[in-house]
């Protein structure tokens, strides 16, 4: 990988406007590294999702500039973000969000079955072997409702690492759990981070999860006052 | 690209919400199957009517009109040339409805390459004798062979030989009315006076049954042989020279060309019965109306089931779209979903249509009336299964493309927050 720097943002700035214009990010300048697990903390709303779902490319609406992989998403058509997201960004949600229609492996399939690079019996192959690393692959035949939140938790961490992505980004992801299943979730990020190198950007609430990342990035009312 | 995978996620979809797919989809068989049974039958029985006027029409008519002469004195006269006149004088001369050189006109027509056949014909009023009283009737005298290669005059002989007609001298073939009038049977010699005041007396050798009752009181059918010498004509007299042409769409044109240059009246089929065309075309436009509405009926009820399962699967399709799918790939989930509904929907409704038809076509259907129909009639044209299948998927293409729309436009971090 030529570029040490995996997402880079420049002087991000976003509002709201309903019905007055409120400013939410002011002047973000962040850049996360290969390899480097990383925490985003801060008050209630002071803006951490919303600047998750804009490093994500979900949403497009702001100023400043942002940089994945040293390419510009700035002007991109929602089909070649879409194309961003499945390729290089793996995303955790706090609230599973798995395909109830679907089971437990063809949820981890889908988006490698979309970015369709790997044959369907090796994209099968691989996604088992995420579901062992993670240890839940005995449910994998399973149907995605039939599972605890822990497991449902650990599935879309799986689906997250199908295409190899630069980045993990994580919206709370232990928020919803237990305290043994928050642990499970964590000693899997860490691992990721250590012995693949896989760069992680989660936004927390708890402190002594934030405590054991690499880094952490403190946010208030819009501004990051600690990176 | 990835087109399998949509279909993959679309199957997925339909069958997690199989019920409303069900339901969806049993709307559109309900509409296709009365398409194509309501189609079938009245273009059968559009068929069955036609068959009745068209069959035995000929597609050009020769004759002669006894009418006044086309040039009155009047225009003679050099003052009044650029003038409309009306005065009219001279009555009709000649007295004949004759076709004269016929023998050359019919030879003319049989080089004719457009031509498939000719049948020459005379009508000959007479009167059939029935005990005290007298019942005015016509003998048609045809020429056996061409009537019924062209014609299909055997089928509405429903009783006795249509060739005795040609093998026995002096036979005639009654109207199924004019005989039940007369009391006559197969093989009875009935008495018929001709118009000139002779008696004449012909063997009976069939029944004939056209299907319109008041031509069955008065027809009746001799050979051309037996009418001209009812007439006391000589051999060569003709009255009517029936023309059946290889494509019929051409007799318009074909009429005005025989009529100007045989000097005679000619008719095509499409003057001589343009209300039978009119009652067709209205009944296939009744059919394709009713097929319509049922299926806008149908698509509305997609429309429907789709909405409700966009707002049932918000959350997929915002992870469908954090996960790399793009607005387009759900616009296309969502269209393959709609028109898989139209088509198994169509197909399933083409078979119960057919089937339908099938049942109907076993129903007897008996009347007096019309001699060769036993069932109702059924139409199978394909035609009308391919129709019926365009319409569904059109419908439910159309019912799709606004849900389809409003999934592809969904925001996946207005989801995602909503939560
Ligand atoms: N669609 C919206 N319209 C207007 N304001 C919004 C909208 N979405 C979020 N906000 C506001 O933006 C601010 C930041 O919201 P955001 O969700 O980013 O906070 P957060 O830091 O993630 O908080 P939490 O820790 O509670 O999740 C909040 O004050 C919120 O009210
Ligand atoms: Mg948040």
């Amino acid at each position: 990988m030529q570029h040490s720097t995996i997402i880079e943002a420049k002087a991000i700035n976003k509002s709201f406007h309903d019905p007055i214009t409120i400013p939410i990010l002011k002047d973000i300048n962040l850049s996360v590294n290969k390899g480097e697990f990383t925490s985003i903390v801060g008050k209630s709303g002071c803006g951490k999702s919303t600047l998750l779902y804009i490093l994500s490319t979900m949403d497009t609406d702001y100023e400043g500039e942002l940089l994945i992989d040293g390419i510009s998403m700035k002007g991109k058509k929602e089909q070649d973000l879409a194309r961003v997201r499945n390729e290089k960004i793996g995303f955790v949600f706090q609230f599973h969000y798995l395909l109830n229609e679907f089971t437990v492996l063809q949820n981890v399939m889908l988006p490698g079955l979309k970015l369709n690079k790997y044959s369907e019996q090796e994209l099968e192959h691989r996604a088992m072997e995420h579901l062992r690393k993670l240890g839940i692959e005995n449910q994998a035949l399973k149907s995605a409702t039939q599972l605890s939140g822990g497991e449902k938790q650990r599935v879309a961490i799986a689906r997250a690492l199908i295409n190899d992505p630069l980045i993990i980004m994580g919206d709370e992801p232990t928020g919803n759990l237990d305290k043994k299943n928050t642990e499970v979730v964590f000693e899997i990020f860490q691992q990721l981070a250590t012995e693949y190198h896989q760069a992680l950007l989660i936004v927390t609430h708890d402190p002594s999860f934030a405590s054991r990342t690499n880094r952490i990035i403190e946010m208030e009312d819009g501004r990051i006052i600690k990176s | 690209m990835n087109t399998k995978l949509i279909f993959r996620i679309a199957k997925s979809l339909l069958l997690a919400r199989w019920r409303q797919t069900l339901v969806a989809a049993v709307g559109v068989t309900f509409s296709i199957t009365m398409f194509i049974t309501l189609l079938g039958f009245m273009n059968g029985l559009n068929d069955l009517l036609d068959s009745l006027i068209l069959n035995r029409t000929p597609h050009v008519r020769l004759f002669n009109e006894i009418k006044a002469t086309k040039h009155q004195p009047i225009d003679l006269s050099g003052r009044f040339k650029a003038y409309h006149n009306f005065i009219k004088s001279i009555k009709p001369s000649g007295n004949s409805t004759e076709i004269r050189n016929n023998g050359l006109i019919m030879q003319a027509l049989q080089k004719d390459d457009r031509v498939l056949g000719i049948s020459p014909k005379m009508t000959a009023q007479v009167f059939y004798n029935v005990g005290e009283i007298d019942i005015t009737g016509v003998v048609n005298g045809i020429d056996v062979e061409a009537e019924s290669k062209l014609f299909f005059f055997q089928d509405y002989v429903t009783e006795g030989s249509y060739l005795d007609l040609k093998n026995v001298p002096n036979s005639i073939i009654l109207g199924k009315g004019a005989a039940e009038k007369m009391l006559a049977k197969i093989g009875d010699v009935i008495q018929i006076t001709t118009p000139k005041g002779e008696r004449f007396p012909l063997k009976v050798v069939g029944f004939f049954q056209s299907g319109i009752i008041e031509i069955d009181k008065v027809q009746s059918y001799a050979s051309i042989k037996t009418a001209q010498k009812l007439l006391g004509v000589t051999n060569s007299y003709v009255t009517d020279i029936q023309v059946k042409l290889k494509d019929m769409t051409l007799a318009p044109t074909l009429s005005k060309e025989y009529a100007h240059i045989f000097n005679s009246d000619a008719e095509d089929i499409q003057t001589a019965n343009s209300q039978f065309e009119t009652g067709s075309s209205i009944r296939t436009l009744i059919s394709y109306a009713v097929g319509i509405t049922l299926l806008i009926v149908a698509g509305f009820g997609i429309y429907n089931i789709l909405n409700m399962m966009i707002y049932e699967k918000m959350d997929t399709i915002a992870i469908l779209k954090a996960t790399g799918f793009s607005g387009k790939d759900v616009n296309r989930i969502f269209i393959t979903i709609a028109l898989s509904i139209g088509f198994f929907g169509g197909i399933t409704g083409l078979l119960c249509g057919f089937l339908l038809s099938s049942v109907i076509d076993q129903i007897p259907f008996n009347t007096a009336a019309l001699p060769t129909v036993s069932t109702y009639p059924i139409n199978y044209n394909l035609k009308f299964y391919f129709i019926g299948i365009s319409f569904s998927l059109i419908t439910t293409y159309f019912a799709g493309l606004f849900p389809a729309r409003k999934a592809s436009k969904i925001d996946p971090v207005d989801i995602i927050r909503g939560k």
